[in-house]
C-alpha cells in the first residue's frame, strides 16, 4: 500500500506536467494570443475554460464545507454562483463578442468615448481582481501544506512559479487550454469521492439523488430526515431550515449572481471565441460543466456532515481515527475537552462545544472520514490546486492586460508595437504574480472575507456600466463614470464599515442597513449606480452619434470582426 | 425588408425572449428558493423538503434549461433575420 503523500506526489506531479506541456505547445505569438486566445476558440474549449476558470479553491473546498455547516443558508452560494450565468449569457456575452475587443475596460472606454470612463473600469477591474487572487494563492498553500508537508510558503512559491510558467509565456492561448485540463482534473476529483461515498451511504451512485434518498442501512429513514434530526439533537438549526433573514438571503444571492456576470475575468473569456453564437453556446456549455460541481457539492455538505457528527459527536478522543490528528496539527480542527471527560462534545452551544472545525477541510478531509483509498484522497489535493490554479491564472491575465492594453497602449504609449505591447504584458503578469505570492505569504487579515466582497465590487460597478451601454443607447459617459464611481465607493464604504472596521469599531448586525449584511450590499450600491447613472444621464448630452450606432451594430450578431491587432 | 427596419424588430424579439426568460429566472430562483421556500418545504419530493430542493438542485437546473433555450430562440431567429455571422 503506498501512502496518501506518496500517491498525492505522483498525482500532483502529473497534472502539473501535464499543465507545463501545454503551456509550452500553445506559447502566445502575438498580443492578440496573448489576449484572447487568438479568437479562435471553440465553444466546448471555452466551456471547458470557463468552468475552470469559474470554479476556484472557494468552489472546490470552501464551498461544500460551509454549506455542510449552515445548510439551507448555504444555498445562496449555490443559486448565487450559477444564476450570474443566465445574465452572462443573456445579458452580456453575446454582445460584447460582438463588439470584439480585449478586455472590459476597453468596452467602457469605447462605449463611453472617454479615457476617464476607461480608467475607472480599470481600477475596478483591478481592484475586484486582486482582492480574489490573493485568495487562490493561500488555497494552493494550504493544499500543499496539508498533503506534501511542505510549509505553506514554500507552497504559495511553488504555485506562483508554476502559474507564472504558463500565464506569462502562454497567455490566454496558454490558460485556455492548460484550463481546459485543468477543468477535466477538477471534476473528476470532485466527482469521485462523492459517488464512493454516496454509494456508501445510500446505495445511489448519483449524489445528487443519493442526497435525498434513503440510508443504506435498511432503516428507511431518509438522509435528509436523519441530518435533520442529528442537528437538532445537538442544539444546531434544522439543516434544511434557514436561520438569515429572507431580505439578507435574496441580497447575498443577487449581489453574487450580478457580481458573477460582472467580473471581468469570466466576462473575457467570451472574447476568445469565434462568433457571437458560439458565445451564446459556450456560456451555456460552461454553465453545464459548473452545475456537475456545483449539483454534487450540496450532497457532498451533507455526506461529509453526517458522517462528520457520527465519527466524533461523543466519542472518546483516544479513539479518533488518523485524519482527526492529521488535521489538529495544521490547527485548522481544534479540539479542547472542556469537561475532561475525554469524550468530543460536538454541539451548538458555544459554552460547552469542544470541537472547532474549519469548513474548509471538509472537501479535503471527507475522503478520509469516509475511508476512501490513498489515491482518491491524492485526487482530491490535484483537484484542489487546479482549481486554484486556472482562476489564479485567469485573474492574472486580466490584471496583466489591464495594465499593458488599457492603461499603457491606450492611455500613456499609444504608439507602442505589437511586440512593444507583448513584452508589456508579459512583464506586468511577472509584477501581478508576485504581487499576488506576497498576499498569499502575508496575507493581509481582511483577504479572506474581501473575497466574498469582490463580487459585491463587480456588481456596484462594471455590471450596471456594461448593461447600460448595451441596452439603453442614451446612456451617456457622465451618467456611467458617476454611476461608477458612486457604486464602488459606496460598496467600499459600507465594507470598511461593517466589515473590516477600518472606520472605527464594527457596528453589530442590528445595524446593517435594510437588515443587509456586507456581503449582500452589493446589491443595493448595484441598484444605486443604475440611479445615479439615469439620473446624471438626463440632465446631460446625448452620446455623439457614431457611438449610437455602434450600440446599434452589437446588437445584431451578423459582420463580427475579430479583433485586430492594429486598433 | 430594409435593414435597418428588420434590425430594430430582431431587436423587440430578443428583448420579449429576454424577459420571459428572465422572469423565469428570478421566480426560480428568489421565488421558490428564497421567498417561498418554507411554505414549499411542506411538500416533499423522496427524501427532499421542496423549497430546499429548488434552493440546492433545482434552480440550477433551470438555470441551464434557461440558456440553452435562449441559444435556441436566438439561433432561429438570426436565421429567420438573416443575421447568422
Amino acid at each position: 500500500m503506498m501512502s496518501v503523500q506518496v500517491w498525492t506526489y505522483i498525482i500532483v506531479g502529473i497534472t502539473f506536467a501535464l499543465y507545463i506541456g501545454i503551456a509550452i505547445w500553445s506559447r502566445a505569438g502575438s498580443t492578440k494570443d496573448f489576449y484572447v486566445a487568438g479568437g479562435g476558440v471553440s465553444p466546448l474549449a471555452n466551456g471547458m475554460a470557463t468552468a475552470a476558470d469559474w470554479m476556484s479553491a472557494a468552489s472546490f473546498i470552501s464551498m461544500a464545507g460551509i454549506i455542510s455547516f449552515t445548510g439551507y443558508d448555504g444555498s445562496v452560494y449555490l443559486m448565487g454562483w450559477t444564476g450570474g450565468y443566465v445574465l452572462l449569457a443573456l445579458l452580456l456575452a453575446p454582445y460584447l463578442r460582438k463588439f470584439g475587443k480585449f478586455t472590459v475596460p476597453d468596452f467602457i472606454g469605447d462605449r463611453y468615448y472617454s479615457n476617464t470612463a476607461r480608467i475607472v473600469a480599470v481600477v475596478c477591474a483591478l481592484l475586484v481582481s486582486f482582492t480574489y487572487v490573493a485568495g487562490q494563492m493561500r488555497g494552493v498553500g494550504v493544499v500543499f501544506s496539508r498533503f506534501l508537508e511542505v510549509d505553506i510558503n514554500t507552497g504559495v512559491i511553488i504555485g506562483m512559479i508554476i502559474v507564472l510558467f504558463y500565464a506569462v509565456l502562454g497567455g490566454m492561448k496558454g490558460i485556455t487550454y492548460t484550463q481546459v485540463a485543468q477543468y477535466c482534473v477538477l471534476i473528476f476529483a470532485f466527482m469521485v469521492p462523492a459517488i464512493f461515498i454516496s454509494i456508501q451511504m445510500t446505495g445511489n451512485p448519483i449524489p445528487q439523488l443519493g442526497m435525498g434518498d434513503t440510508l443504506n442501512d435498511g432503516s428507511g429513514v431518509y438522509l435528509l430526515e436523519k441530518l435533520n434530526g442529528l442537528s437538532t439533537e445537538l442544539g444546531f438549526n434544522e439543516y434544511t431550515e434557514g436561520s438569515k433573514d429572507r431580505i439578507d438571503i435574496f441580497a447575498i444571492t443577487l449581489a453574487l449572481m450580478v457580481g458573477t456576470a460582472g467580473l471581468p475575468h469570466v466576462i473575457v473569456r467570451f472574447f476568445t471565441v469565434k462568433k457571437v453564437k458560439d458565445a451564446r453556446k459556450s456560456a451555456g456549455l460552461a454553465l453545464l460543466l459548473i452545475a456537475i460541481l456545483y449539483t454534487t457539492a450540496p450532497a457532498v455538505a451533507v455526506f461529509a456532515r453526517v458522517n462528520l457528527i457520527e465519527t466524533v459527536s461523543d466519542k472518546p478522543y483516544d479513539g479518533m481515527p488518523e485524519w482527526f490528528k492529521n488535521w489538529e496539527k495544521t490547527g485548522l480542527l481544534t479540539f479542547d475537552d472542556k469537561n475532561s471527560d475525554g469524550k468530543v462534545q460536538y454541539v451548538a452551544d458555544a459554552q460547552i462545544n469542544e470541537l472547532e472545525v474549519d469548513p474548509d477541510i471538509m472537501v479535503l478531509a471527507n475522503p478520509e472520514i469516509a475511508n476512501l483509498p490513498a489515491w482518491v484522497i491524492a485526487l482530491v489535493a490535484a483537484g484542489c490546486l487546479a482549481a486554484a490554479l486556472s482562476t489564479a491564472a485567469g485573474l492574472l491575465l486580466v490584471i496583466s492586460a489591464s495594465v499593458s492594453h488599457d492603461l499603457i497602449k491606450k492611455i500613456f504609449m499609444p504608439t507602442i508595437s505589437d511586440k512593444g505591447e507583448l513584452l508589456a504584458a508579459r512583464l506586468s503578469a511577472v509584477v501581478a504574480v508576485c504581487v499576488a505570492g506576497y498576499f498569499g505569504v502575508n496575507p493581509p487579515g481582511f483577504v479572506a472575507a474581501v473575497v466574498a466582497l469582490a463580487f459585491g465590487l463587480a456588481a456596484a460597478s462594471l455590471f450596471p456600466a456594461i448593461i447600460l451601454g448595451i441596452f439603453y443607447k442614451r446612456m451617456n459617459k457622465e451618467g456611467a463614470i458617476s454611476g461608477m464611481i458612486v457604486g464602488i465607493s459606496l460598496m467600499l464604504f459600507y465594507m470598511a464599515k461593517f466589515k473590516l472596521g477600518w472606520l472605527g469599531e464594527t457596528p453589530p448586525a442590528s445595524e446593517w442597513w435594510f437588515g443587509i449584511s456586507p456581503e449582500g450590499f452589493g446589491s443595493v450600491a448595484m441598484v444605486v449606480n443604475f440611479m445615479v447613472s439615469l439620473t446624471v444621464c438626463r440632465f446631460t448630452a446625448a452620446p455623439p452619434q457614431e457611438v449610437q450606432e455602434i450600440v446599434e451594430n452589437i446588437r445584431i450578431p451578423s459582420g463580427v470582426s475579430t479583433p485586430s491587432v492594429s486598433h | 425588408m430594409d435593414q435597418n427596419i428588420s434590425a430594430q424588430k430582431y431587436w423587440k424579439i430578443n428583448l420579449k425572449y429576454l424577459s420571459i426568460l428572465l422572469f423565469i429566472w428570478f421566480t426560480c430562483s428568489f421565488g421558490l428558493g428564497v421567498f417561498f421556500v418554507e411554505e414549499l418545504n411542506n411538500f416533499k419530493i423522496s427524501g427532499f423538503p421542496l423549497g430546499f430542493w429548488f434552493a440546492q438542485q433545482g434552480s440550477i437546473y433551470i438555470f441551464v434549461i434557461l440558456i440553452f433555450t435562449y441559444v435556441f430562440l436566438m439561433n432561429r431567429l438570426d436565421k429567420r433575420f438573416g443575421f447568422e455571422d
